[in-house]
């Protein structure tokens, strides 16, 4: 692999909330590394711990979550930093993509005040124009159609493929050095999520930014990723570049995602079902 | 927009004008015979005769009705002869009892009505916006549950108790609030803002206690949202993320509800204006149900009816311009 500088390093990220007395662990032991401008997929069923890495990583999690082991962005130590801090590097040199667009975006302000938003709170000085005009050029960037316009819309006056692309275009208006994308196209139409992955790949190539890529799909990933971690339970299960992943999964859980991708020829009785955490189908504990 | 607004106060006039139908209807069928009240007891058909005709009693259902509908908006006569009383509109009848104008006696009661409302509603937003944002900030903490066991008991103690037991408190034990005179506004201010302090508490506890548990609900309920976690994510201040983000969608519906309940209440506070003896809308009310004044009573509920509908169609409005996805006549 290339020796590129690393951006992102999480190094044994533990991420725990309190239930009754006992503290249950969302993710354990978590290592992750990122070089700039690279691309990472984060694989993984609902519940694997993805979204939560995430969070932590953009200082996100609710206050009751507890998080130990350490990120560190481009030098700075992220865990245990002051809120101050973390606040100027959120949606400035991090920015994330959430999951349903419409629910993401506030109805009450058009979209062009919620991208300008980021930009005018991580800028000094910056006045109402020069704002718009970023939010009309990021919406641009985006191919958002007739941007000088629709600037001035609503997000309930978009379709949800057209909601994404504003999601994008608020998280590319600062320039951030890493998007961190979480499944950002579960919510929409099957043909819209090619056209969206096209267009957060299209956004990294251009803007040198590293991209973390965050979903159940392994279709998704295989698209766009480079390298690929399958998490399962709050662990790594298996880690490497996307080609090792998908030709030699190593760990019986990667197999069984695999398996479970239906394929065109397959009978409705031949679709295969992930085994439950906790055990395999062989009988051996998953981990 | 303006083809919202048009219909909207088209919508209006027809919803009034049913409300007109019904009251007359309800007081035209089930009322005893005003005529024969007047009369009193040394009374002879023919002058009961004299007084249907001078008020138009001897009429059918729908003259009648007409002639009310008329007098509402262009004004009327009652009486004949040498006694005609002019009533300009928009005249709402007639009151046999007090031999007055029911628009003039309505029209003397109005303002204080209003500052009784007026002065509720500000305490009730004030005490039901602090109260469920300070009660949604410490969620589940000690500050929470006392706000929540004082809004159940602002909920469930009627205020004509409150009334009394505030009154004798306040007023008679503790000396802390003077005896209320009757004083005007410009006489003295200060006795006359010293009057009105109890009932505003009053009328605005129940109020309150509700506002305060919609705020909390909903400013949790926003908090909870994706597009403040997108906020957040923004990496936008707290205060902006709060006030931006999380206090205008937490807070739009309270502000609906409040128009609402304010457009009541200029229908006249009826209780509270009768427990402090204010001589207002609602006072004139139970006056009026008590010595079983018809006229009076009809005016009062399409006054309050009146109010609510105007009510309605203003907070209509006022939501199409603070949310953009009520607004209509634009395309999507």
């Amino acid at each position: 692999m290339i020796a590129d500088e690393t951006l992102l390093r999480v190094r044994d990220l533990t991420v725990s909330f309190p239930v009754g007395r006992r503290d249950v662990p969302v993710v354990q032991g978590l290592d992750l590394e990122l070089g700039k401008g690279r691309t990472l997929g984060i694989v993984g069923e609902s519940g694997s711990g993805k979204s939560m890495t995430s969070l932590a990583v953009m200082g996100l999690l609710p206050p009751r979550a507890a998080v130990t082991g350490s990120i560190v962005f481009d030098g700075t130590e992220l865990v245990g930093a002051g809120e101050r801090r973390l606040r100027s590097i959120r949606g400035d040199r991090i920015a994330m993509v959430f999951q349903d667009p419409l629910s993401c975006l506030n109805p009450y302000y058009t979209v062009g005040t919620q991208i300008a938003e980021a930009y005018r709170s991580h800028r000094t000085g910056v006045s109402r124009r020069q704002a718009r005009k970023v939010a009309v050029e990021a919406m641009e960037r985006v191919h958002i159609r007739h941007a000088a316009r629709r600037v001035d819309e609503y997000p309930h006056q978009f379709s949800g493929g057209m909601r994404q692309r504003v999601m994008i275009a608020m998280a590319l208006c600062t320039d951030p050095e890493l998007i961190i994308a979480d499944e950002p196209t579960t919510a929409l139409d099957v043909t819209v999520q090619a056209q969206i992955l096209d267009l957060l790949e299209e956004v990294r190539q251009e803007s040198g930014a590293a991209l973390v890529l965050i979903t159940h799909d392994l279709a998704v990933v295989s698209r766009v990723a480079e390298e690929i971690v399958v998490m399962r339970s709050g662990v790594v299960v298996e880690r490497g570049t996307a080609r090792e992943v998908f030709s030699d999964p190593r760990h019986e859980y990667t197999r069984a995602l695999l398996d479970a991708v239906p394929r065109i020829d397959d009978r409705i009785e031949d679709l295969r079902a992930v085994p439950r955490a906790g055990r395999t189908t062989s009988g051996s504990v998953v981990r | 927009m303006t083809r919202f607004v048009a219909s909207r106060l088209l919508g209006m006039v027809v919803v009034l004008f049913l409300v007109c139908l019904f009251t007359f209807l309800v007081f035209f069928a089930l009322s005893p015979d005003p005529a024969v009240q007047i009369c009193g007891k040394n009374c002879s058909p023919d002058r009961i005769d004299q007084i249907r005709g001078n008020l138009g009693l001897d009429q059918p259902f729908l003259t009648q009705f007409t002639q009310f509908l008329a007098g509402l908006v262009a004004g009327r006569e009652y009486g004949g002869g040498t006694s005609v009383v002019e009533c300009a509109a928009p005249c709402l009848g007639y009151s046999y009892q007090t031999a007055q104008l029911v628009t003039d006696m309505i029209v003397q009661r109005l303002p204080v009505t209003v500052v009784v409302a007026v002065g509720a509603a500000v305490l009730w937003l004030l005490a039901g916006v602090v109260g469920g944002l300070l009660s949604a900030v410490r969620e589940g903490r000690f500050a929470d549950r006392f706000i929540a066991s004082l809004t159940l008991g602002g909920m469930s103690v009627p205020n004509y108790v409150l009334a009394l037991v505030l009154q004798y408190l306040l007023v008679v034990k503790l000396r802390v609030l003077p005896f209320p005179q009757a004083v005007s506004f410009t006489a003295d201010p200060g006795q006359w803002f010293l009057n009105f302090i109890l009932p505003w508490t009053v009328l605005a506890a129940g109020y309150a206690a509700t506002y305060t548990r919609l705020t909390r609900a909903n400013v949790i309920d926003t908090l909870g949202e994706n597009f403040v976690r997108t906020a957040r994510a923004k990496g936008l201040r707290p205060s902006l993320v709060w006030r931006r983000h999380a206090l205008r969608p937490a807070l739009t519906p309270v502000m609906t509800l409040a128009g609402m309940d304010f457009a009541g209440l200029l229908g006249g506070a009826l209780i509270t204006e009768t427990v402090f003896g204010i001589n207002g809308v609602g006072k004139l009310a139970a006056d009026s149900i008590t010595s079983n004044d018809q006229p009076v009573i009809m005016a009062v509920t399409l006054l309050a009816a009146f109010f609510v509908v105007v009510g309605n169609v203003v907070v209509d409005l006022a939501y199409s311009a603070v949310d953009p996805r009520v607004r209509v006549g634009v395309a999507a």
